[in-house]
Order: C-alpha cells, then structure tokens, then sequence
C-alpha cells in the first residue's frame, strides 16, 4: 500500500474546519514574519558587510533616541495585536467548543495499558473500535483503570486525558463518514505507540445495522440496577427504606443543596465522588452514615451505576426503581 | 581582523590560570573560576555526547515504522536518558555554567565569584548527580520520559525511577548554587562605576537566569521528593487511588520545567547579544529595552507553566488565563528577535564564525518562537499537544537556539579562554553543516505533528515513513556538525594560532585582560567604558580604507 509523502488529516468535524481556518490564519501571520525577518537580515548582511560602500551614518543620539522608541513600540504593538487576535480566535473555539449538547449520544471509554474499552449506553461493547452515527453529538466519559492516557482523533482535532480516579468529557459531531484513527496521545509506558484504534462515522442506516447485529447484551443501566442492589445501595436509597438516606430518582441533572449550604449539580462527576467518598460532601438533611466505597468497587462497576442513576433522570421518587427499565 | 591595536607583546611563558598547576589534583582542588567553568565544560561535553548517542539510536529505529534494531521497553528508556540528561545535565548547565563561570566575573571586572569554593561545591554536586543518573542508566534505565509524569513514575514503572529522581533532585542544588553565587557576584563585585546599566546584556542574561534557578528549582526538588516518597513509601499526595491528585504533580513539574525554558534561553540570548554587536561593530539596537526585556521573560516565565496542561484536565477558565499571558510572554521574545535584526542595520558586517552561529540562533529561535504561537492558543494545542508539532517546536528553541548560542559562545570566547584561535574555515563549515542539519531534522517533525503522530511512539503508523527518513537523514547530518568542533577545537588548544588579548576588538572588560587571563583575571584594573557596546561602523569603515 502506497501513500502519499505528505498529508494533513481529514477534517471530519465542523470544529476540526474551524480549527483549520484558525491555523491557516496563524501559519499566514508566521510565514509573513519568518521570511520577513529572513529577508532583512540577509538584505542588512549583504548591504552593510564591511567593506561594502553604504551610508552608515546614524541620527546623532537625541533624535536616535526618540526614534527607536517609536520603532520599538511598533514593533511591541503590532505582534500583541496579532496576539490578542490569536488568542481571542483560539479561546473563543475552544470554550465555545467546551459544552457539549444534552442530547449527545452517550458513550464511556475506559482506558487501560494498552487498549480502549467502549461500552455504549445501551450495553454494547467494543475495544480499540468506536462506532458511531454521523451528524449526531457523541459526548465520550471517559476515566483510566492504571496510568494517564489521552484519547486523540487527529480527524477531529480534539485530543483529552484520561486519568485515574476521575471523569473527563471529550465531544464531538462527526459530518464526514469514514474511519479514523485513535491514537493514544499521553505517554502510557511500554506499550504506548501500539495503544491504537479506529472511530467508525457511519451513516444512520449502518449504524442502526451495526447496533442491531450486536449480541443481546444487557444495557449499562440495567447492569447497573443489579449492581445497585448486589452492593447493597438498595437497601437505603430503594423507595420503602426505613433508612434515613435520600431517594436518587430525578436527581440527574439537576442541583442538590449540601449540608454546608452550597449546591453541586448532581453528574457523574458527584455520583462518583459520593460513592467512593461520601463524607467528602453530604447531602442537606442527611447525615454522614454510608461507608466509603473508594477501593472496593471497580472503574466498571461504577460506571454501571452511573447509568442507572442517569436512567432514573426522569423518575418520580416514588415510583418502584428498575422497573423503567424492563 | 583589522582592529587589533598596540596589543602588549606578552611572552608565552607569562603567569596565566591555566598554567598555575597542570597536575589533575590542581584542577580538582581549584576555586578559580575559569577553570571551574573548564571543569563544567568538560564533563557537559561528555553528558552532550551520551544523551546524543541515545538520540541517534532513537532516529535509527524509526527510519521504520516497526520494530527495527530495538524493543519498545529499549526505545522508551532511550528517550528518557535522552531527556534527562540533555534537559539537566546539558542544558540547563550549559551556558550559565561554563560561560558564565568564566565572564561574569571578568565582565563585572571581578577577581573571581563572590563564593569561590561554594562554585567548586556546585561542581562536586553536579558531579554526585549526574553519577546517580549513570547508575540509573547502567542497572537498567529509566522509562517514564523526563517528565516522570504520576502514577506511571508511582506505581507501575519497574526501571530505576528513584535513582534517576535522586539524581535530578541533587543537581538542582549545583543549579541554586551556581545561581546564588552569580547573584551575589553581580550584586556585590562589579567594578566601581560599573552601573546596571553599563552591564553587558550577557550580564543580565545570566542574573535574571540565576534568579529562575533560585526560585524554580526547589519547587522541583520538593516535587521530586513527593514523587520518591509515593514510589517508595505509597504516600499519597499525587495518587489517585489514594485521594491524591495526579494533575497536582503536573502542575508542580510544570511551575519548575517552563521556567527552566527559560533558563536555557535567557543566556543564548545574551550570548547572541554580545556576538552580533561585535561582528556588527555596531552598539546593540534598544539597549535598555533589551534588558528590561529579559526581566520581563523570566518574570512572566513564572506564570504560563499551565499551557502545558490545556487537555490534561486543567479547568477550562485556567487554560484561558494561561493562554493569555503566554502570549504575553512571547512580547518581550519578539522585541529581542527584531532589535538584533535591527542592530545589523547600517553596522560594518564581518561573518566570523561566532557571528554564522548566532545569526543561525536568530532564525532557528524565531521559528521554534513562532511555532510557540500555535501551542499557545487553545484550540491549536487541543489538536497539536503531545504531538510530533511539540517535539519540533521545543527543539527548535532549545537545540536549534540554546545549542547554537553555546557554540557561538563557545567560538566567540575561545581564544579569550585558550589563548588561541580556533580554524576559521572549518568552524565556518561547521556552523553551516550544523544549520542544515539541524532544519532537515527537526522540520518535517512540525508536518508529523500536524498529520497526528503523537510523540515517544516507538511504532507508528506507516504514513508517516517518509518524513520519518528525512527526519533521520538529518540527523546523522546534524551529527557530523557536532562532531567537527569537538575535533578542531582540540586540535587548536595546541595549534591554533596566538589569539592576543583582544582578536576581536571587542568592547566587553573580558577583551581588556590577556587571553589566557592571568589567575586574577586584570594585571591593571579594566577601564569602563561610558556605555557598553561602544562600536563605531563608520570609524571601522574608514579603518579599513
């Protein structure tokens, strides 16, 4: 197989164009300034190597003073402008960028030395191999079992660590079908380079094949119901417990009052945090009585019961949990 | 040159420092600086070749995209020798060391540094560390990168993390030393009449460096402790699984390692400064804003650590904050890039081979300063970090400008520091075999990046093949470059031809003394001049007439 000596990644998001057009803007600005300079120095070292007959008379030192203030400050304006200019074009990408919309298409990746594992919303599971529908948000939570990792799509011009012991978010909207590569793009130890994998964009027609030929496996949340009950969440925060604990239907996504009196919104970020160290921020009109579950429970069971407390979003408290789920 | 006036015929046997002992005992024991830096030289020309060799290996093996001469467990513990020892035991001492050993004091018209045997003290320790590092590379390697980031350093390297940690850790002390003498040297010994503002610009260089090192390094040298008390004793601070906070770690790593950017940069620039006036003849272009512009560097040096941290999981407000003055630092970088330019401009222009290495420092520096452009804007790093792009970039700074102001340094001051001239035309040669090499290395390793090839991958992907070969063929160019000064600079310590005084007539109080100095460096006190860089292009045109 041939390719060809030189060429830049596909650009398979809207933002991946955005992002171009900013580096192009910024590639016209450097190579302007590069041959710039290039070029008067050579033209210096030429005109005024010595022995060269040239007028090498400067302004006595009054005048020389006042005008090479103002050179300099032209030569202090002008770049910050660009700066500013570079910055602002940048940050206003990238925040802009920063929240993805709620009705992404959810999908967690853990990553571990040296693979991808990808567990989609509705049970189905892949590794280094990431399939999803063109033209539809896809928001990726992702965590590390082991050491940093960072989950990089060149075609998408996004890139984002994963760490141990926390959530980060990376998002996109694919527009182009195709195949991309995956590369892990944070130094993992021996096996790095090799910890590669595809992203498939494939239209709605394949996607909905590709999602229909997977074995039947259980969806996240209801792996995560029987986990709620295994571990023994049920026992207090079931509907009909006699245990002073609060109910966690209807929480998702919305904000909660602490004991200290701030609020945090309930996310994944918070239900991970109350599960592995509960103590950290309690619940206002509860009292700190649930053990901590931090080493005790695994990357994959907690994400498990993420999903079932994000699938009980829409549940009134009362009702019998799970049962939405049947 | 034609500018070399009434010299005062000095016999060859005259006193001078490197005649005042030759036995190995005298240099051991010697707390004179000049020979202290010789001493530094010597043994960063040794750590220059080891962390060179681990890096022609590295260019070997990825001539192909799978495994070629090596493992991955092989490659990985290149990179980190690679690393480690160019970063701490090159770099970072290279200029300030040797070339700010030997001229700060003659330059402030000193006799020596304020604190001569704690100068030796900081060579022993640069010593003991660096040992540590060697014992780390023979029982087995290292193989985190240099970055040692957590929890791969804590919990699940199995090479020699602690030894090569302990060896950093005991060389950042060399650093505080050396930049604690240099303070006190400048505040303390400049000659009198000799203002802040008559000081060379090399002087300052130096002085806003030694300030870094000061307060950069212990930040580090706690950092690295945490990270040895983790790995050994399973306290938690920067593990996750602990409650600790990985990110915390790279956030201190960063506080130390940007910085210490900076502390590579600042004195080329001061070399650069003192070079293109010299073979310019022509007083440095804004002097005062030259200065004030390297306060400035190391001043905001200290505030942008966290443009390293844009995807690491930093909060989204920090990064914008970051992003903004890291473009603020890139200010004061651009003014000394034009002022140079500017300082050549109706100058009486000679192309020695010190002047071939600096004006080659000007064009890498602006290109490794403008690639800095895209990493600080975050929505370009988002795509770029951790990439081919950033290997480029930062090598463009720290090789292609670092390195190339040493040997302009280094050619500049040789006959000032050997008493004899080095050869022209093979220095020449050099300089220009060094800038071509250098180019085809490190320039296709920009379009990498940008095609996605992430760094420290042994294996890769085999579209990016071609650029690879080039990137290796450039290499090895760039290895014969380094290789020639090694062998014409020792061929002229007994060769060269007499180097007198002053064969530049250059302006700097070092030029005042012999070349070699004697031991006191001034056998009559230096005459400062009314303002530094006092060149004349029209008086040196007319000279030559």
């Amino acid at each position: 197989m041939s390719y060809p000596l030189v060429a830049l990644p596909v650009a398979a998001t809207p933002y991946a164009d955005k992002v171009d057009g900013l580096f192009w803007a910024v590639t016209g600005v450097c190579a302007f300034v590069t041959l710039g300079i290039a070029f008067a120095i050579t033209y210096f070292c030429f005109r005024y190597r010595s022995g060269a007959a040239a007028d090498r008379t400067l302004p006595d030192l009054a005048a020389g003073k006042s005008r090479s203030r103002r050179i300099e400050a032209t030569w202090i304006a002008v770049p910050f402008a660009f700066f500013l200019i570079f910055f602002a074009w940048g940050a206003q990408l990238y925040y802009v960028y920063d929240d993805p919309p709620g009705n992404a298409l959810q999908v967690f990746v853990t990553a571990k030395q040296w693979m991808w594992k990808v567990e989609h919303s509705d049970g189905r599971r892949e590794i280094n191999e990431l399939h999803v529908p063109v033209g539809e948000p896809v928001r990726l939570v992702m965590t590390s079992q082991d050491v940093i990792h960072d989950f990089y799509v060149p075609a998408f011009r996004e890139k984002r660590d994963v760490l141990p012991g926390r959530y980060t978010v990376l998002w996109f909207k694919p527009t182009l079908t195709g195949v991309y590569p995956l590369r892990c793009d944070e130094f993992c130890g021996t096996g790095h380079s090799m910890m590669t994998g595809r992203v498939y964009v494939m239209s709605r027609d394949a996607y909905s094949r590709w999602l229909a030929s997977g074995s039947e496996e259980p969806s996240l949340a209801r792996l995560g119901f029987a986990r709620f009950r295994e571990l023994g969440c049920s026992g207090c925060h079931g509907p009909g417990s006699s245990i002073h604990a609060p109910s966690l239907a209807g929480l998702y996504g919305q904000m909660v009052p602490l004991a200290d009196g701030s609020f945090v919104r309930f996310d994944d970020a918070y239900i991970r945090d109350s599960i592995l160290q509960p103590a950290r921020q309690i619940a206002a009109g509860y009292s700190n009585d649930m053990p901590p579950f931090a080493g005790r429970i695994s990357e994959q069971d907690l994400l498990e019961l993420t999903a079932y407390l994000r699938s009980l979003a829409n549940t009134p408290p009362d009702v019998p949990q799970g049962n939405h789920l049947q | 040159m034609s500018t070399v006036t009434a010299e005062p015929a000095l016999p060859e046997t005259e006193s001078n420092y490197l005649a005042n002992g030759y036995s190995l005992w005298s240099w051991l024991t010697t707390t004179d600086h000049k020979r202290i830096a010789i001493l530094y030289a010597v043994t960063i020309t040794a750590f220059f070749f080891i962390g060179g060799a681990a890096a022609t290996l590295m260019r070997l093996e990825l001539i192909s995209p799978t495994p070629l001469i090596m493992g991955a467990e092989t490659y990985n513990k290149l990179f980190t020798a690679h690393g480690v020892i160019m970063v701490w035991f090159f770099l970072i001492p290279s200029i300030p060391a040797t070339l700010g050993n030997f001229l700060i004091p003659m330059m402030v018209g000193a006799k020596d540094v304020a604190l001569p045997r704690v100068n030796l003290l900081s060579w022993y320790t640069f010593i003991l560390g660096g040992a540590f590092v060697i014992v780390a590379l023979i029982s087995g390697g290292i193989d985190t990168g240099w970055t040692f980031y957590i929890p791969l350093s804590t919990r699940y390297s199995e090479t020699q993390v602690v030894y090569g940690v302990i060896g950093v850790f005991v060389t950042g002390f060399s650093s505080i030393l050396t930049g604690l003498n240099f303070i006190v040297t400048v505040h303390r010994l400049r000659a009198p009449g000799l203002t802040w503002f008559k000081l060379p610009l090399f002087v300052w260089a130096i002085y806003a460096t030694s300030i870094i090192l000061v307060l950069a390094t212990p930040v580090l040298a706690m950092t690295l402790v945490l990270l040895a008390v983790q790995r050994v004793f399973g306290l938690g601070i920067f593990d996750a699984a602990l409650g600790g906070d990985p990110v915390l770690f790279q956030h201190m790593f960063w506080f130390y390692s940007h910085p210490a950017v900076y502390i590579m940069v600042l004195p080329a620039m001061g070399v650069a400064s003192e070079v293109i006036t010299c073979f310019a003849r022509k007083p440095v272009f804004g002097y005062r804003t030259m200065a004030y512009a390297i306060a400035a560097i190391a001043a905001f040096g200290f505030m942008v650590w966290g443009h390293h941290m844009f995807v690491a999981g930093q909060s989204l407000y920090a990064s914008l904050v970051f992003s903004f003055l890291s473009y603020v630092v890139a200010i004061p970088s651009a003014i000394k890039v034009f002022n140079w330019t500017a300082t050549l401009y109706k100058g009486s222009i000679t192309f020695e081979a010190p002047m071939l290495y600096a004006l080659g420092f000007v064009g890498l520096f602006l290109i490794g300063g403008l690639t800095g452009l895209y990493l600080a804007s975050l929505a370009l790093d988002a795509n770029l970090s951790d990439t081919y792009f950033v290997v480029a970039h930062f090598h463009y700074i720290m090789v292609g400008g670092s390195v190339m102001a040493y040997f302009a340094g280094i050619h500049f001051w040789w006959p000032k520091i050997t008493g004899r001239m080095y050869p022209e035309s093979w220095s020449r040669l050099a300089a220009i075999v060094i800038f071509i090499g250098f180019n085809l290395t490190f320039f296709p390793q920009f379009i990498l990046g940008l095609e996605g090839m992430p760094r420290r991958y042994f294996e890769y992907a085999p579209q990016f093949q071609f650029l690879n070969i080039l990137s290796s063929a450039g290499a090895s160019i760039l290895a014969a470059g380094y290789v020639l000064p090694v062998l014409y600079l020792t061929w002229s310590i007994r060769h060269g031809s007499r180097a007198g005084g002053n064969p530049w007539g250059a302006k700097g109080l070092e030029w005042q003394t012999r070349s070699p100095p004697p031991v006191e460096n001034f056998d009559v006190p230096p005459k400062i001049p009314q303002r530094p860089y006092d060149y004349d292009p029209q008086a040196e045109e007319a000279q030559r007439q």
